[in-house]
């Protein structure tokens, strides 16, 4: 990997540090007067991420994995919170244009994604156009990425998006994301929607692009066994905050999170002699909009006791390289499970 | 980029047929909507070369030949109260009326989609503001509210185009709101605010092209209802003022003549209803043409 | 139910705002100063002023609004200028005279249209279907005035059977409900009653095309339910659209009558609307405008209201 005229602090200072992300959507009232509350989407999330790794993001459907990427895609303003990229904050020293030149995203809905009315060549050259690439080399760049990501440029440039598979359409969705040559690309379930032959293929495909272009990634996905197949670390999310980060190995192996070893029992097992009867999380998960106090595990939570419905846990060492916002693995908190302090 | 480079030139592309050009073949396909194009058409002719195929002068009359039948000789669909020409005063009366009827819409449908476009995409406050303000006029029946602006702004060509055209504003621009307001929460919005784009290229690259179809759809439509509603105004008295040729206008002042010269009389109001029918036809054609699952 | 009636009024009540604000504003977009038609032209510049604050004009206009509003609240539309007489007075009957219209017509649309557009729902792509589809384009394709013109030729002029125009056999004065009042309403009341028709058609073809497509209906059909079981299941279905459809086009055919009201010399709201425009009586336009488009707002809300209460699915944000 060469290394890269943009990098600032060398491999060692991280490529993304979010500090403190909220996000609090208002909720329309029932009432006259339409007073309602807040879906606290994203409640004070924290992580770094180091340059050239994976980090897959993993919870439920409305866990705020979707809010988070949106966040840092700067789709929507955090309430709070401060992105620091390579160094640099975003809104202090670095301005939004060149940090949107540096993060790019790729949806899950591959047709809802690509203009109908645009050739997939020019979807792909808008975003260079944008940054002032001539027309002519902003479309060779296009032609270039389509040949890169498995499709003909002959063949498909010039055509749209209804005429392409879902698993072309995604294709052409990352040639886009990769046209701005950026250093960061979240990849908000982009495989989600696909079958399961060709997600295979666009995975082999990520991994190929990523060695290539010396790319960094945030993989956002519900389904763990893609996760394990694709990430160097792995984050859960809970109801807008993070229950549990650390290496993927680790977190697969020894989850420090009663949540997270929830979600891996409910994993789809190949041999059917491990396979779980009994169904590990049993509920939807709360209310974003009223939370549980505490930690808001605390109410599906089996090792439950009175400090988790009182107090909220940070997030706290479990081993080196593992961190896990729960009482029961923090030495004198309370908990009878924890060691004394 | 450190791939091969692998530049094409741009002739080598298989370029697809484009929407639009689809929407064209659909259309070229029915047969209603071609015969109703064949009509508009014909009207648009009838109206440029009026006078190369009027028999007669339109504006001469002669006391003498007043409110002869159809089949006179000399004139062949007869002549008016004043001894003009029918057939003649029919064929100039084209411009007008088409003039009248089928001109307030595309400003009603620039104005209107601007004004849509701009609340659908800024959203929040300004979108409150401004679709409040287009529900106050789209609180009045689109006849009631014609007749209120000529009846207070006075008779007169531009007066009823003025008029008309207020009318057609506030239904365009809540079309083109909602529509915008759709597009604007897709993906691939999104993905263009995240390659760096500002607002305004936005609009014109991603959201015009998707919104702009369906808006014009919509204001097809409203032909058929304009061209009644701008002769309509013209029967009343509010639109061109006599000796003008005017369909809606000579409705107006033919209607003594329902006693002496019924069909002579009703001529007028056929020509606005063929030239309704056909434009409300061609509507219903491109609506469906452009209607697409795919 | 109660609430999100409560609801709809308040977001009513700026909209009905806005709407007496244009009607104000009509006057003041009227060519010409609004005293020309009261004044004599030689009138003195010292008279012009007096007549001007005596009416008001020479206050500012929101101030001239307020006060106009103020009036108009309790009743007071000012005076015609024509007549002299207030314009409430003009308005009452007038008003009365165009419901009637308006009420005929919608019943005589709504029945016509409800038994084209069924018909044509029920047995989509037939050759029934495609005659109801082509009737309801062109009876929202035709010129009514013309229409109207073309039933007096016909009924009156050709055949003698109804006379050609008026409101009735004693004029405006007096409304009798017997057959020689009816003959009057007929003729003017069928060539409204095409506007709703066509309308009425197409949302029901619609409406009950759906209607048979959802699953419930075929699963009557499975349990061998009669021709006529799976007809009132659509009727029930489809009512309340019809049925709000029918209200609004009652607001809007009253709004949108002058055209019919002066082929047929019928002496309601529109028939005065055309006598203020020709007299330039501007209070009475103002007058006339303002009931008009109330009412249609009202309707609106009344329908609204209804229709959820009906189906609470149909709520709006």
């Amino acid at each position: 990997m060469s290394v890269d005229p943009r990098d600032r602090g060398g491999p060692a200072q991280p490529l993304l540090a979010v500090n403190g992300l909220v996000k609090h959507f208002p909720v329309k009232g029932r009432g006259l007067l339409g007073r309602g509350g807040v879906v606290r989407a994203v409640d004070g999330v924290d992580f770094t991420l180091l340059k050239g790794e994976t980090l897959g993001v993993v919870g439920e459907s409305g866990c705020g994995k979707s809010t988070t990427a949106r966040l840092l895609m700067q789709l929507i303003r955090p309430d709070r919170g401060e992105i620091v990229f390579d160094g640099e904050q975003l809104g202090a020293g670095l301005d939004l244009r060149s940090y949107r030149a540096q993060v790019q995203m790729v949806f899950q809905d591959s047709y809802a994604s690509l203009n109908p009315r645009l050739t997939i060549g020019d979807s792909i050259a808008f975003g260079p156009r944008v940054h002032g690439v001539a027309a002519g080399k902003a479309m060779a760049r296009a032609h270039d990425l389509l040949a890169r990501v498995g499709l003909e440029p002959a063949r498909f440039a010039g055509r749209y998006p209804h005429e392409l598979s879902g698993g072309q359409r995604q294709r052409v969705n990352i040639a886009r994301a990769l046209a701005l040559e950026p250093r960061l690309v979240i990849l908000d379930e982009a495989v989600s929607a696909l079958d399961k032959s060709v997600e295979a293929q666009v995975l082999n495909l990520l991994l190929d692009l990523k060695a290539e272009f010396g790319l960094t990634y945030i993989f956002i996905s519900h389904d763990l066994n893609v996760v394990r197949f694709m990430v160097d670390r792995v984050m859960v999310m809970y109801l807008g905050k993070v229950a549990e980060i650390g290496a993927r190995d680790a977190i697969f192996a020894t989850p420090g999170h009663p949540y997270t070893a929830a979600l891996l029992a409910s994993m789809p097992k190949m041999d059917p002699a491990h396979r779980t009867m009994e169904a590990p999380l049993s509920g939807d998960p709360p209310n974003p909009i009223n939370p549980p106090s505490g930690c808001r595990f605390h109410p599906r939570c089996a090792m439950a006791e009175a400090v988790c419905a009182s107090d909220v846990p940070a997030l706290g060492g479990v081993r080196p390289g593992q961190v896990a916002a729960c009482f029961a693995g923090q030495p004198g908190s309370g908990h009878s499970r924890a060691a004394a302090a | 980029m450190t791939a091969a480079t692998v530049t094409l030139p741009a002739a080598a592309v298989a370029r697809s047929p484009g929407y639009w050009s689809g929407v064209a073949r659909r259309l070229m396909r029915d047969p209603v909507a071609m015969a109703a194009l064949a009509v508009i058409v014909a009207l648009v002719l009838m109206a440029i070369l009026a006078p190369y195929l009027a028999p007669n002068d339109p504006s001469k009359g002669m006391m003498l030949r007043r409110l002869k039948p159809i089949g006179f000789a000399g004139f062949p669909l007869g002549t008016d109260e004043l001894g003009r020409d029918m057939l003649s005063r029919l064929i100039y009366g084209a411009r007008l009326s088409l003039l009248m009827g089928v001109t307030p819409v595309p400003i009603a449908f620039v104005i209107g989609a601007a004004i849509g476009i701009t609340a659908g995409y800024v959203g929040g406050l300004p979108n409150t503001l401004i679709m409040r303000t287009v529900d106050i006029f789209y609180a009045f029946p689109s006849v009631l509210l014609a007749v209120a602006l000529s009846g207070a702004l006075g008779a007169g060509l531009t007066n009823a185009l003025v008029s008309l055209t207020l009318v057609f504003v506030p239904p365009i621009a809540r079309v083109a709101e909602s529509v915008t307001t759709q597009v604007r929460n897709l993906d691939y919005v999104d993905a263009a605010r995240a390659s760096g784009a500002g607002a305004f290229t936005i609009v014109r690259v991603h959201v015009l092209g998707n919104v702009l179809g369906p808006v014009f759809v919509y204001a097809t439509s409203l032909v058929s209802v304009s061209m009644i509603l701008a002769s309509g105004l013209s029967f009343l008295g509010l639109g061109v003022r006599p000796p003008e040729p005017e369909w809606g206008l000579m409705l107006n002042t033919l209607r003594t003549a329902i006693y002496t010269q019924p069909m002579v009389a009703a001529l007028p109001g056929v020509m606005i209803f063929i030239t309704s029918v056909a434009f409300n036809m061609f509507s219903d054609g491109l609506r469906g043409a452009m209607d697409v699952k795919s | 139910m109660l609430i999100y009636a409560v609801k709809r009024l308040v977001y009513m009540l700026p909209v009905a705002v806005g709407v007496s604000i244009v009607c104000f504003l009509l006057v003041h977009i009227a060519p010409g100063d609004p005293l020309t038609a009261v004044l004599p032209s030689d009138a003195s510049a010292e008279l012009q002023a007096q007549m001007r604050a005596v009416y008001g004009f020479d206050r500012p206009l929101p101030v001239q609004y307020g006060l106009w509003a103020w009036r108009v609240l309790h009743g007071d539309f000012g005076a015609s200028i024509a007549t002299g007489r207030p314009v409430a007075t003009e308005l009452a009957n007038a008003v009365v005279n165009s419901l009637i219209l308006a009420a005929v017509a919608t019943c005589i649309g709504f029945f016509f249209g409800t038994l084209f557009g069924v018909v044509a729902g029920y047995f989509r792509g037939s050759l029934i279907d495609r005659l109801c589809s082509t009737l309801s384009v062109l009876g929202v394709s035709v010129p009514h005035y013309w229409l109207g013109m073309v039933l007096v030729i016909v009924f009156s002029v050709e055949l003698g059977w109804l006379p050609a125009t008026g409101g009735g056999p004693g004029g405006s004065a007096g409304r009798s409900f017997d057959w020689a009042y009816l003959q009057y309403l007929l003729l003017p009341a069928i060539t409204m009653s095409v506007i709703p028709m066509g309308i009425v058609a197409r949302t029901l073809r619609a409406l009950v095309g759906d209607i048979l497509n959802q699953e419930f209906i075929n699963a009557l059909g499975a349990k061998g339910l009669e021709h006529r079981g799976i007809f009132r299941h659509v009727v029930k279905n489809a009512a309340p659209t019809a049925f709000a459809v029918m209200g609004l086009q009652l607001g809007y055919l009253l709004g949108g009558s002058i055209l019919i009201e002066t082929v047929f010399a019928w002496p309601g709201t529109g028939f005065l609307l055309n006598a203020a425009i020709f007299q330039r009586d501007l209070p009475l336009l103002q007058g006339t405008i303002l009931v008009l488009a109330l009412f249609f707002v009202g309707v609106n809300l009344v329908v609204d209201i209804v229709q959820t209460s009906v189906d609470p699915r149909m709520q709006r944000a």
